[in-house]
């Protein structure tokens, strides 16, 4: 049917699709110039989007358990490449990342190094072996290569835990974006952001969400681009940004010394008027300001945490064969870089935008009242995303009486650059599709690892194809509902539950994966050992460091996973050699897995 | 040695190689962040350490990962361990 076609044309398809996509924007910005209100673009944008991913999953709908599963292991490897990209980049990648660098900088930006170096270790440790081994999920990996429920139930343990944590984190944000852009109550619009989510996965499974996931790509990277280029041509900064912008940074460090970034404190009474959530500028923007340990620990967790996560991992069970799951590595971290190179470009537009008096834009040294005049300062104050407070009382506004929330770097920045506010509308949108194709990636992963590892291989494994598919859609329904009710409690921030997520998945998976393929003699006690351990003391040490505890060799909560995969490690080595080694079906096994050619170890239908 | 074991080396080798140089632009050098501040390479003029976090060492994972797979596809092909294309 569409089938076999559709494969063949996808460069056809997604390029009437993105040019439709441009058509749309366009047909908005000369809306604007008729006359249309901001809001009614911004509920346009998202509405507009969001159909679009619905009718594709409509489209992706199938009966068949490895079209559910595994996308029928047809998909090509640059289209996969993207659909991991989007799967990847998350309401934390687009919302939140620029806001972090342009508060922290260095320290910060270690985070895109371990978010991309890590794609170097799914490469050569994993992602090519997992593939020819024909798992459908990773705890699919974990029990056969093992052997036994005792492996499989903890590997299914290790990845909820991770992916739940991650997942709330994505439905909080497609409800903030939801909630600005259609202007509803943010406890409602997480349940509208669930809707889309589920539409998008619910009848075709990773088949629906693969189709959509690129489609969600195009969208977000436009979104993110278009922006970046276009403030930094109307600045005058340069055509190219990503190239070009050494003098802007230079400049931003001029300026933080001109207006005393270090030297001029706020008292703790003035701080505790900012409204919850809202930083100023603290750090110098390209200084390193961390020590190199920081720095370092954070980006193994990260790296670790990423070669971990099953979400991504599951993607590279979707391509053909071996070779181009190997391929389809490098283009998914070509498009998570198209991205995330572009967030400290962002930050710094922003920054100097902000910053620097001779720029139109500027409002540093500007007199309060004047800022309080301007429309954005007055939307994004209300929104409770910008404060300004007279801290000194002499009228006019300083670097460190402004006051600004993470996401509002990007959400923002088109509005107080000046562009038009059809840009607001394309980032809000944009933002919706980064957060959506995770929180979809992530609940599939769950619901599939409980459907699949939990119900069909130890539960019911007489279960027929119709009954294991409708167990697997009335899961991904609860798990999506149970995710969006945690959602709406609001317990921790997006960036906090992401990081935390890669350190949970790093504590139990990290070493059981890797040495499934690289240790022979690696068996089940031992597995099991390290990943329940693993995921204990990680646990304990996050659990502790949060109620005052003092920590030890500079880990924080933000890299529990460093205390949690060391345990793993070690428990993992010391119970497999004081226990027998694995039978030699189970070594011929791995053996198999080593070399690309021949059969799958897993059969295609299981 | 058998023709798998052969192979499993050289794999093992590439993959030795592809971590050294993962490790060097990941961590390595991180531990060097002052000096690169200091240092008066200035690629397009920014900062080493600045430039290095932004896109220097994301570009390098890029190209690493690629160069890999290419490596990694000849090894197979040495020893006829390449997929057919209708497997």
């Amino acid at each position: 049917m569409i089938k076999g076609k559709f494969i063949d044309n996808l460069p056809k398809v997604y390029g009437i699709y993105t040019g439709g996509f441009l058509v749309f924007i366009i047909l908005m910005a000369i809306a604007e110039q008729a006359g249309m209100t901001a809001k009614m673009i911004g509920i346009f944008f998202v509405a507009f989007t969001v159909a679009i991913y619905a009718i594709i999953g409509y489209l992706s709908r199938t009966i068949q358990v490895d079209a559910y599963y595994v996308a029928g292991r047809q998909v090509p490897t640059v289209f996969n490449g993207m659909a991991t990209a989007a799967d990847w980049m998350s309401g934390a990648s687009f919302v939140a990342m620029a806001g972090g660098i342009y508060f922290k900088g260095y320290g910060y930006m270690a985070l895109l190094v371990g978010w991309t170096g890590g794609y170097v270790l799914v490469a050569s440790l994993l992602a090519p072996y997992l593939r020819k081994f024909g798992c459908y999920t990773v705890p699919d990996f974990i029990g056969t290569r093992y052997g036994g429920n005792v492996a499989r139930l903890s590997a299914v343990l290790v990845l909820t835990v991770a992916s739940f944590t991650y997942v709330t984190a994505q439905i909080n944000a497609t409800g903030t974006i939801a909630s600005v852009a259609l202007d509803i109550p943010f406890g409602i619009a997480v349940y509208v952001g669930l809707a889309s989510i589920l539409l998008c996965s619910m009848l075709g499974g990773m088949r629906a969400v693969t189709w959509t996931q690129v489609a969600q790509y195009i969208v977000l990277i436009i979104a993110y681009l278009l922006p970046v280029f276009w403030i930094s041509n109307k600045m005058g900064a340069g055509v190219f940004p990503h190239l070009m912008l050494a003098d802007e940074v230079a400049r931003i460090g001029e300026l933080e010394s001109q207006f005393g970034l270090g030297t001029v404190k706020n008292s703790a009474a003035d701080l505790a008027t900012v409204p919850k959530g809202l930083a100023g500028i603290t750090k110098a923007h390209a200084e390193v300001n961390t020590t190199p340990w920081k720095f370092i620990s954070l980006a193994v967790c990260m790296m670790a945490g990423t070669a971990s996560l099953p979400h991504v991992m599951m993607r590279y069970f979707t391509t053909p064969s071996v070779k181009a799951a190997r391929r389809s590595v490098g283009w998914s971290l070509f498009f998570i870089f198209l991205l995330y190179c572009s967030a400290p470009m962002l930050a710094t537009l922003s920054k100097l935008s902000l910053m620097d008096p001779t720029l139109p834009t500027g409002i540093i040294g500007k007199s309060i009242a004047e800022v309080q005049a301007i429309d954005w300062y007055q939307n994004w104050n209300q929104a409770n995303l910008m404060f300004i407070s007279d801290f000194n009382g002499n009228g006019t506004l300083e670097l460190n009486e402004f006051f600004m929330g993470g996401k509002a770097v990007v959400l923002a920045t088109p509005e107080i650059a000046g562009l038009p506010y059809v840009i607001s509308g394309l980032v809000a949108a944009g933002g919706m599709a980064a957060a959506m194709s995770t929180a979809d990636g992530l609940v599939l992963a769950i619901a599939n690892a409980l459907s699949h590892d939990l119900y069909y291989k130890i539960i019911d494994p007489k279960a027929e194809t119709a009954k294991r598919l409708i167990v697997a859609r009335v899961l991904l329904v609860i798990i999506g509902f149970a995710g969006a009710t945690i959602a709406a409690l609001e317990i921790q921030g997006i960036l906090g539950s992401v990081i935390w997520a890669f350190d949970f998945a790093m504590s139990g998976l990290f070493f059981p994966l890797v040495l499934g393929v690289w240790w022979k003699r690696a068996n089940a006690q031992g597995a099991v050992a390290g990943m329940l351990l693993g995921l204990a003391s990680g646990t304990a040490y996050l659990v502790w460091v949060r109620t005052g505890g003092a920590g030890f060799w500079g880990v924080t909560q933000l890299t529990f996973g460093i205390v949690g995969s060391l345990v793993s490690l070690i428990s993992m080595i010391v119970v497999s050699l004081i226990t027998k080694a694995p039978d030699s079906a189970t070594q011929k096994m791995v053996d198999e897995v080593r070399v690309p050619s021949g059969k799958t170890v897993l059969g295609k239908q299981h | 040695m058998s023709k798998q074991q052969q192979h499993w080396e050289k794999t093992r080798n590439l993959l030795f190689i592809t971590l050294a140089i993962w490790f060097v632009f990941s961590i390595g050098i991180f531990f060097f962040g002052a000096e690169m501040e200091a240092s008066s390479i200035r690629p397009f003029g920014y900062p080493l350490s600045y430039y290095m976090t932004c896109q220097g060492s994301l570009g390098i994972f890029v190209i690493l990962i690629f160069w890999f797979a290419g490596r990694q596809e000849k090894i197979d092909e040495e020893f006829g361990f390449t997929e057919r294309e209708d497997d």
